[in-house]
């Protein structure tokens, strides 16, 4: 102790334990600034172009409000269905020792390597009136899916499932199991350990890949083009309109769409963390 | 309640981890299993739990068999080695919870179960405590709340598995009193499971030591140090010589130590020879022929302990001399006062060299 403290003073600048913080900072910083906060503020600028009455009515226009409801719509539906989906797939995953299990550990992360456009091809053959899993689907109950809304949330949840498991997965592996036994001992039913402890252990986390797996399907765009038909009003999805307006060179038009997803999208997740952090209480 | 368990053998792959086990505990008892890791302890406790089945064997509580009776019908409290406290919830709900997951008809109302809560924490002196969650409090508050949680189901069996392990030495021991000070208020059989041969010998009635899935003595504290069943139990509790002998016509010679050769009734062959420190007294007056050398000598308040070297074993003893007459380099003479034999076909005595033979017992005891 005494022989750091009569160190100490040979700098005026306090040493750090740690060294390099201002070289990682200023890197950081150059690489966020470059691909995050300059193109984010020229999309904050241009709509603006338009003036504030412009901009109210590019975003008012029938087909965008539409198009926003599928995409935001689309997007909360396939991420709830990721939920539970997705908690299963992580405990068959973590809790079960079964052949071929490191395969399927593997396949959940093929939609992150599998680029889009393939998948939404592969899903939109699945689905097609004609295809293996559209043909039964339209005889049974007479949905279709392709070309459809319903072909929309397939496609989203698709590209939302593996956030859900990956998160999820960790987590449910380093719950101690002696936790579950204890709720045994203590008179609880399975169901009731997996509703009182199991579950709340893992809400955090739930939320988490709820959140990610929404905020990726909100912007998911290669993968549902193939499958939705983008019919306006009915199965375009907000993305597709930004390419749409660009190809129009409507850029101020496409800007306006892209803040507001941007505003949206970063409210929701904003209301997602501040839920989480509730839950997290004691949780540590 | 009493707690039987009659012949109880669990297999794992490849392993037997409990190889027979017998073992009745009367009502109102604090058991200790005792042994070294892997020896099936912690698995005899879970068998009890019903959080693991045996594959053969029985267990009874009260008499009643409970072969297909789950964990969460038996009634029966276990305090974890870390605890397994339920980290969303505060200290209170961890202890309601039991009372809470009851089905509607047995479930106390909201109040009782405040209530109940309450006189739980107040029993185990954390009653300030109720809004925390577990990651808020020390290790032996958690270790509190884990034995109130444990509580509220009015266990008729309660088992503590390595419940000290996880405090620092300080706390255990404080913590240790405590928990046998509510044993005796509340009267609950109780099973601990511990490797700590202080922890099992301060709290426990009577102590089952573990050796490889076999009990291989039952009994309180004192038989187990005066009259230990088998070279393992002379081995493991209390702190004991080991040395090796060689019975030849009723003499036993024993090989690391320059020590007259003393009467036995165990048959020829080698022999193990447990001498415990007190036991082993320098002798400095003696012809110091032998090759005893002192290596280290500590102070104590009445006497004096050393560490012999002899050969290539290094011995426990005592000295009564002066310090001057025993120092580290000396070469200095040994008596036994008392010593455990186990000889061949599983015989084993107990010696009074300077007095003859104290006890004969025919084989192990179980």
């Amino acid at each position: 102790m005494s022989a750091s403290a009569a160190i100490a003073p040979r700098s005026a600048r306090r040493r750090q334990a740690l060294p390099g913080l201002g070289l990682t900072l200023g890197v950081t910083f150059a690489w966020l600034g470059a691909i995050v906060i300059v193109p984010l503020a020229a999309l904050a600028l241009k709509p603006w172009e338009l003036g504030v009455a412009g901009v109210v009515a590019a975003l008012a226009e029938p087909r965008v409000l539409a198009a926003f409801r599928m995409s935001f719509g689309g997007a909360l539906a396939a991420a709830l269905a990721s939920v539970p989906v997705g908690l299963l797939f992580a405990w068959v995953i973590t809790r079960y020792r079964f052949p071929g299990r490191r395969v399927l550990d593997a396949l959940i992360d093929l939609p992150f390597a599998l680029p889009t456009a393939v998948a939404g091809l592969a899903l939109t053959a699945l689905f097609a009136s004609n295809g293996w899993l559209g043909a039964p689907i339209e005889a049974l109950t007479g949905w279709k899916v392709a070309y459809t809304p319903a072909g929309v949330i397939v496609a989203l949840f698709f590209v939302a499932l593996p956030f859900m498991v990956r998160t999820v997965e960790p987590v449910l592996r380093d719950l101690p199991l002696d936790t579950e036994e204890a709720a045994a001992t203590l008179g609880a039913t399975r169901l009731q350990t997996i509703r009182r402890v199991v579950l709340p252990a893992l809400a955090p986390a739930m939320l988490t890949g709820f959140g990610l797996g929404f905020a990726r399907a909100v912007g998911e765009y290669g993968s549902v083009i193939f499958i939705a038909g983008n019919m306006p009003m009915i199965s375009e999805i907000a993305p597709l309109l930004i390419v749409v307006k660009l190809e129009q060179f409507s850029y101020a038009a496409a800007a306006a769409i892209g803040l507001a997803m941007l505003v949206l999208s970063f409210a929701i997740l904003l209301l997602l963390n501040l839920w989480q952090r509730r839950l997290r209480r004691g949780l540590g | 309640m009493s707690v039987e368990m009659e012949g109880i053998v669990r297999r794992f792959a490849g392993t037997t981890a409990l190889d027979g086990v017998s073992l009745t505990l009367k009502a109102g008892e604090f058991a200790a299993l005792l042994g070294p890791s892997g020896s099936g302890k912690t698995t005899l406790l879970r068998i009890l739990a019903g959080l693991d089945f045996p594959d053969a064997g029985r267990v009874r509580i009260a008499g009643v068999d409970l072969a297909g009776v789950p964990a969460r019908q038996r009634g029966v409290g276990v305090v974890f080695q870390h605890y397994a406290l339920f980290r969303h919830m505060t200290i209170a709900e961890n202890v309601a919870f039991g009372l809470r997951v009851r089905p509607r008809r047995q479930r106390p109302s909201e109040a009782e179960i405040a209530r109940r809560v309450a006189t739980l924490l107040e029993l185990v002196q954390i009653p300030d405590l109720a809004a925390r969650y577990p990651d808020q409090v020390s290790g032996g508050q958690r270790q509190r709340v884990a034995l109130a949680r444990a509580l509220a189901i009015e266990p008729s069996l309660l088992l503590l598995d390595e419940p000290f392990g996880a405090l620092d030495a300080l706390v255990r021991k404080e913590v240790r009193r405590w928990v046998r000070g509510l044993h005796d208020r509340l009267g609950i059989t109780s099973v601990l499971v511990t490797h700590d041969q202080d922890e099992a010998m301060e709290l426990a009635d009577r102590i089952a030591v573990m050796d490889r899935g076999r009990i291989v003595q039952f009994g309180t504290p004192r038989a187990l140090l005066d009259d230990p069943a088998t070279a393992f139990v002379a081995g493991f509790i209390g702190e004991a010589n080991r040395l090796r002998g060689e019975v030849r016509g009723g003499w036993l010679q024993i090989r690391d130590l320059p020590v007259p050769a003393v009467r036995v009734a165990v048959g020829d062959g080698s022999a193990e020879v447990f001498v415990r420190p007190e036991d082993l007294v320098v002798e400095a007056s003696t012809g110091c022929d032998g090759g005893v050398e002192v290596a280290l000598v500590r102070a104590e308040r009445s006497r004096t302990r050393v560490v012999l070297r002899c050969g290539a074993a290094m011995l426990d003893g005592v000295s009564d001399h002066p310090d001057d007459q025993v120092a580290p380099g000396m070469r200095v003479g040994v008596a036994l006062r008392r010593l455990t034999v186990f000889g061949a076909e599983g015989l084993h005595e107990t010696v009074l060299p300077t007095r003859g033979t104290v006890r004969f017992t025919e084989g192990a005891a179980t």
